[in-house]
């Protein structure tokens, strides 16, 4: 035995529900009182979230300055667009290139760290990007941030589709998804996902097993950051702007909650769930209060006390709880009966 | 020539000297046991051959080449591969899973993100071989959480096999196991006894007087006596030293 036949799979059964489910959302949405940008932002926060997975789930590095490698993303989509090309590809491999190059920066210099030095090192690197974003006026427009950021339309050679409005959009952010959901599937369980599992369980032995850790722990702070700053770019056009608040260290924060909560720790796709509580929490509750961070925050406290692996995991636990249900009852049923 | 050379190594934590002038050589498929009271310096002799603690001076050398201050995964690639005391598994992992990943074949992969290594059925028997070599050929797919203690070790010790070492240390192997376990141990690394060069750090003086060719006493961070069970066994030092029962 070798694993589950839906980590062999690229593309699994619980992909294409969520993809289905996810394509009919523009049909409904306003009948349950929300609007279509709600599903824009869950999308892009979902690819972030995947992003930021790689490192805290999957790798087990507890990086608390991520909002770092979304913002840089978000800046870098907006000023290839004002300085280099109004082309959408263009702007999104800027957003993937500086977010992957300040992902090294930030690696080279603490991927040999674990644990608490390790954290405190991602929250510190935050704090320097947000600073610069802040300070470095000229470039990005400080507090003011980056605006008139615009929505590019998709050009596939001599076609091209208009994304200005939020449901185009949406249909063009999902299709990105559905892209990064597949290959970081895949990559989670290649034999590079396995590597960066033991790592997260043991540092030493598997070091000692011949792996270069601090090289396997750069590669995926890497591809984690470039991801991010690939959602942070999709987020820069999405709110046609991009500012500082994104890279502080409450928006790092955020995105760690809703990992979490959505159980990141013991599954894929724990993070997508925390994303899409979170924003329909924020938009339900705070149309009800202002203080619905409260809430949430009450609420991520219970789950790390009795549920720490977050809800998908307490959905696992119920499901495998009725399958040994199951199981018993088919055994009681098929022994012979006495008496 | 000795497979393992080991030339003056001197380790110091700050101000403590830990090892002191420890000259060893162990020769292929020799099996050669350290031994030594609590605190004289046996793992951190075991850390520095295998590339955890970088000595301060002095040279080790696999086949002749100096493989001081190398990194443990540098070690393990040169065909070192060690156990440890505290059992170090991937609990997470099945115990086929603990295996694939410490194989030559798949750490020849570790970057590789296109396949999945789920399906991979070469991987998978490769892992179900060696762990039926310890006896664990019905637990592969069971998670290493939930094996019984022996198990764990005897799953520790198909993880460094599963590295197709050379050089086998193993780390107080019977730690915490009960007399059919050490037995069972014993066996194995019997079996495992003039085919692979092993070095083996252990408290079980019977254990370790009954398999090791030579054996080295660490004691203040020194090789303080040397020789053959035999040997030792008539040495006032060792004698003195009430190190334990050799049965």
């Amino acid at each position: 035995m070798t694993g589950s036949s839906s980590e062999a799979r690229l593309i699994t059964p619980t992909m294409l529900g969520a993809w289905l489910v996810l394509a009919t959302v523009p049909l409904w949405i306003n009948a349950i009182g929300l609007y279509p940008y709600i599903g824009v932002e869950i999308v892009i926060w979902s690819i972030y979230a995947l992003a930021f997975n790689l490192v805290l789930g999957t790798s087990g590095l507890p990086s608390f300055g991520h909002g770092a490698f979304f913002g840089v993303g978000a800046y870098a989509f907006g000023l290839t667009q004002f300085n280099i090309a109004a082309n959408l590809w263009v702007c999104l491999a800027g957003a993937i290139l500086a977010g992957a190059f300040a992902g090294l920066i930030v690696g080279l210099l603490i991927a040999h760290r674990r644990g608490i030095y390790f954290a405190l090192m991602t929250i510190a690197f935050g704090q320097i990007f947000w600073t610069i974003s802040v300070k470095w006026h000229s470039v990005t427009g400080g507090e003011d941030g980056l605006l008139n950021i615009l929505r590019l339309p998709a050009t596939f050679g001599v076609v091209s589709f208009d994304i200005s409005d939020n449901e185009t959009l949406y249909y063009f952010v999902l299709a990105v998804f559905a892209v990064v959901v597949m290959l970081l599937w895949r990559l989670v369980n290649s034999p590079y996902g396995r590597i960066l599992s033991a790592i997260r369980q043991s540092e030493t032995r598997t070091a000692h097993l011949g792996y270069n850790v601090w090289l396997y722990k750069l590669s995926v702070i890497v591809i984690s950051a470039g991801l991010s700053g690939f959602a942070g770019g999709l987020f820069a056009m999405a709110q046609r702007s991009a500012f500082p608040d994104v890279m502080n260290l409450a928006q790092s924060g955020l995105i760690v909650m809703m990992t979490l909560v959505g159980g990141g720790l013991v599954s894929f796709w724990g993070p997508v769930i925390g994303v899409i509580i979170f924003l329909i929490a924020r938009d339900v509750i705070g149309a009800m209060t202002n203080a619905w961070a409260l809430y949430f925050g009450a609420m991520f406290v219970l789950l790390v006390l009795f549920r720490p692996e977050g809800i998908a995991g307490g959905a696992k636990l119920l499901m495998e709880r009725w399958k040994a249900r199951r199981e018993a009852s088919r055994v009681l049923s098929s022994a012979p009966r006495s008496g | 020539m000795a497979l393992i050379e080991v030339e003056g190594v001197h380790v110091r934590f700050g101000d403590r000297v830990v090892l002191e002038e420890i000259n060893l050589a162990v020769n292929e498929g020799e099996l050669h046991g350290i031994m030594g009271p609590n605190g004289a310096g046996k793992t951190t002799f075991f850390n520095t051959l295998t590339g955890s603690v970088k000595p301060s001076r002095g040279r080790i050398r696999l086949e002749g080449a100096d493989i001081a201050g190398l990194g443990p995964h540098a070690i393990a690639r040169k065909g070192v591969a060690r156990s440890f005391q505290i059992m170090t598994l991937f609990n997470d992992f099945t115990a086929q899973e603990n295996v694939m990943v410490a194989l030559p074949a798949f750490r020849a992969r570790g970057f590789d993100v296109r396949r999945a290594v789920a399906g991979d059925s070469a991987l998978a028997d490769e892992a179900n071989e060696v762990l039926a070599s310890v006896g664990l050929g019905e637990k592969a797919a069971i998670s290493a959480k939930l094996l019984s203690y022996g198990e764990r070790r005897a799953l520790e010790i198909a993880v460094a096999l599963a590295q197709r070492p050379r050089v086998l240390c193993l780390d107080e192997p019977t730690s915490g196991l009960g007399t059919d376990g050490t037995t069972r141990l014993a066996e194995l690394i019997a079996k495992l006894k003039g085919k692979l060069t092993i070095v083996a750090v252990e408290h079980d003086m019977r254990f370790l007087f009954s398999l090791a060719d030579r054996i080295s006493v660490i004691h203040w961070g020194q090789v303080v006596a040397r020789g053959t069970p035999r040997e030792l066994q008539e040495n006032p030092w060792v004698k003195r030293s009430n190190l334990g029962s050799f049965g």
